[in-house]
């Protein structure tokens, strides 16, 4: 009869399977998982020390850097926190204008978080560039927009920095378009694909206790069947007034956080086509001072990032710089979970699961 | 202050809480309560139980730092009645603060209190697993705390010295706010300079 002894494995901080620096160490026992561990910090930029030292506008290109799948997002999550904290009112064309920004920039995020887990699963690399299609155009009308494709810098307190210019209409307009047919198209190749629903179907699987009790967010949320969207609960930038659906899950499992981005995809279209429609005249930011100067006080604002509850604790001492600048990043709180759900799991299944959470090592690390 | 949205009234927490457990609250401000340190477990499990607040997720957990005495922030929310509690507890000790851990009630503070360990120091007591997080193991400090760097007494790190509207010559202010007291002026540089 044959023993095995477990054996410690260690994956990255370079490893394509990690989607960034991160670094896993995990205890095999044979192909299952006994334990793991990881190690984070490699992106570690001390975002919080030196937002402490700087202007709430200052603050917004670090944003950025946090989260540099979904810059527009974070943007846009610190400058309503920043505007509730300052009482600054935003012009309606501008909300318009964040939500155009904000969904096309989940659409961006969640095609590159489906590409990244189908080739997890596998698929090397076709799927992924197929959702890459759709992604450059969007990165393009970012970058027709303010000069800039991940690290946008867009959103300003008060409103967004430009007004896009006038060749950016014809071209959301013709992606709009466009983007239903592409996404069926994934859907198709990936759906009802018999290797990838085999390798993802009650794989990973979290409970809607678990689910609320870990403190996940976003589609890792969702995905274990728990309606909870910000953009309905809370919310912010007028998405009251647009009609779009929450998809959830069943079972909690990867196949079904992967279905929820997907249709948040579709979702998302629709947010876009109605923000177009009903977009009006008007400026697109009000005037702030140079410093702004929040009375003292505290605010906790959040937005519904692709990610997640991405949220800004932000105390004021009444300077212009925050007292305290904490972000609440749905990528680090999503991994609470990664042990329970890798143990006893084999290690290409624990791939897979780390794929559908959906990390971005720049928000873990900050 | 602004509340959030959906925040509730603090008072109908603090309300609640003393009657529930007497001398828990220790302060209310308008938008938190403040609790003691040492009934934060007895809080948030009396919380996540009882039915009118519901408070089944812990969104966000972090510390501050006083320069004299830290504080810790839970911000919780009901997902089924769609309503957010914001809690804090206050550490006096600044040296080696102490919080009990609430991992057993919420398993998402596992990595947030791991981050605020690290980056700020306050040690939280029956952690499945109190290591650094982001940091290396030997790192010198805490480096979200306020006298991390060696700021000393009556000086503040943080942007004191952004130049006022109201000066008509902004260059100019920024050189006088940026000047060194003369008597530390060896020891201490500024670790900040210009905008």
């Amino acid at each position: 009869m044959t023993t095995s002894e477990p054996y410690v494995l260690n994956i990255g901080p370079q490893h394509p399977s990690t989607h960034g620096v991160f670094r896993i160490r995990v205890v095999m026992d044979g192909e299952k998982i006994q334990d793991i561990d990881m190690i984070v910090g490699y992106l570690h930029r001390s975002m919080e020390k030196l937002a402490e030292e700087r202007t709430y506008t200052q603050n917004i290109p670090f944003t950025d850097r946090a989260d540099y799948l979904a810059a527009m997002s974070s943007n846009l999550g610190l400058c309503l926190a920043a505007e509730r904290l300052a009482a600054v009112e935003v012009p309606e064309r501008a909300s318009h204008l964040r939500v155009i920004f904000a969904e096309l920039q989940r659409i961006a995020s969640h095609a590159m978080a489906n590409g990244t887990l189908v080739s997890d699963a596998g698929a090397w690399q076709t799927p992924l560039l197929y959702m890459f299609r759709e992604r450059e155009k969007i990165l393009d009308l970012f970058e027709m927009t303010c000069g800039a494709r991940l690290t946008t810098n867009y959103m300003r307190i008060g409103g967004v920095a430009f007004e896009p210019p006038p060749e950016f209409w014809p071209a959301l307009g013709e992606l709009v378009d466009e983007l239903p047919d592409r996404i069926d198209e994934y859907a198709q190749l990936v759906q009802e694909n018999e290797i990838f629903v085999a390798r993802t179907r009650n794989v990973g699987v979290i409970s809607a206790e678990d689910a609320i009790n870990g403190s996940l967010v976003g589609p890792a949320l969702r995905g274990s069947g728990v309606p909870w969207d910000l953009r309905k609960t809370e919310p912010y930038c007028g998405y009251d007034d647009f009609e779009f659906e929450i998809p959830v899950g069943t079972v909690g499992d990867v196949y079904d956080r992967f279905m929820v981005r997907l249709e948040e995809t579709r979702q998302s279209t629709k947010i876009i086509q109605q923000a177009i429609d009903s977009i009006s005249d008007g400026p697109h930011k009000t005037d702030i001072p140079l410093a702004l100067r929040p009375e003292p006080g505290e605010v906790y604002g959040r937005v519904e990032g692709p990610r997640g509850e991405l949220g800004f604790y932000l105390v004021s001492d009444g300077s212009p710089a925050p007292y305290r600048f904490h972000i609440r990043a749905p990528s680090l709180i999503n991994l609470s979970l990664l042990r329970d759900m890798a143990r006893g799991s084999t290690l290409s299944d624990a791939v897979v699961t780390l794929g559908s959470i959906d990390i971005v090592v720049g928000e873990i690390d900050r | 202050m602004p509340n959030g949205p959906n925040q509730l009234k603090s008072k109908i927490v603090a309300d609640a809480l003393s009657n529930a457990i007497p001398g828990i609250v220790k302060n209310v401000a308008d938008n938190w309560v403040e609790v003691d340190v040492q009934q934060i477990e007895t809080c948030l499990l009396w919380l996540r139980q009882s039915e009118k607040f519901d408070a089944a997720q812990l969104s966000n957990l972090c510390g501050i730092d006083y320069h004299d005495h830290f504080m810790v922030v839970y911000h919780l929310q009901s997902l089924d009645l769609n309503h957010q509690i914001v809690i804090k507890v206050r550490i006096d000790e600044h040296e080696d603060p102490v919080v009990p851990s609430v991992v057993a009630i919420y398993k998402g503070a596992l990595l947030q209190e791991r981050e605020a360990y690290d980056l700020m120091g306050i040690k939280f007591e029956n952690h499945p697993d109190m290591r650094r997080l982001f940091l290396w193991d030997g790192f010198p400090g805490h480096p979200l705390r306020k006298d991390f760097l060696g700021i000393g007494e009556g000086r503040t790190s943080g942007l004191n010295r952004f130049p006022f509207e109201n000066e008509s010559d902004p260059v100019r202010a920024i050189n006088q706010d940026n000047r060194i007291d003369e008597d530390n002026s060896q020891e201490s540089p500024p670790l900040w300079s210009g905008v």
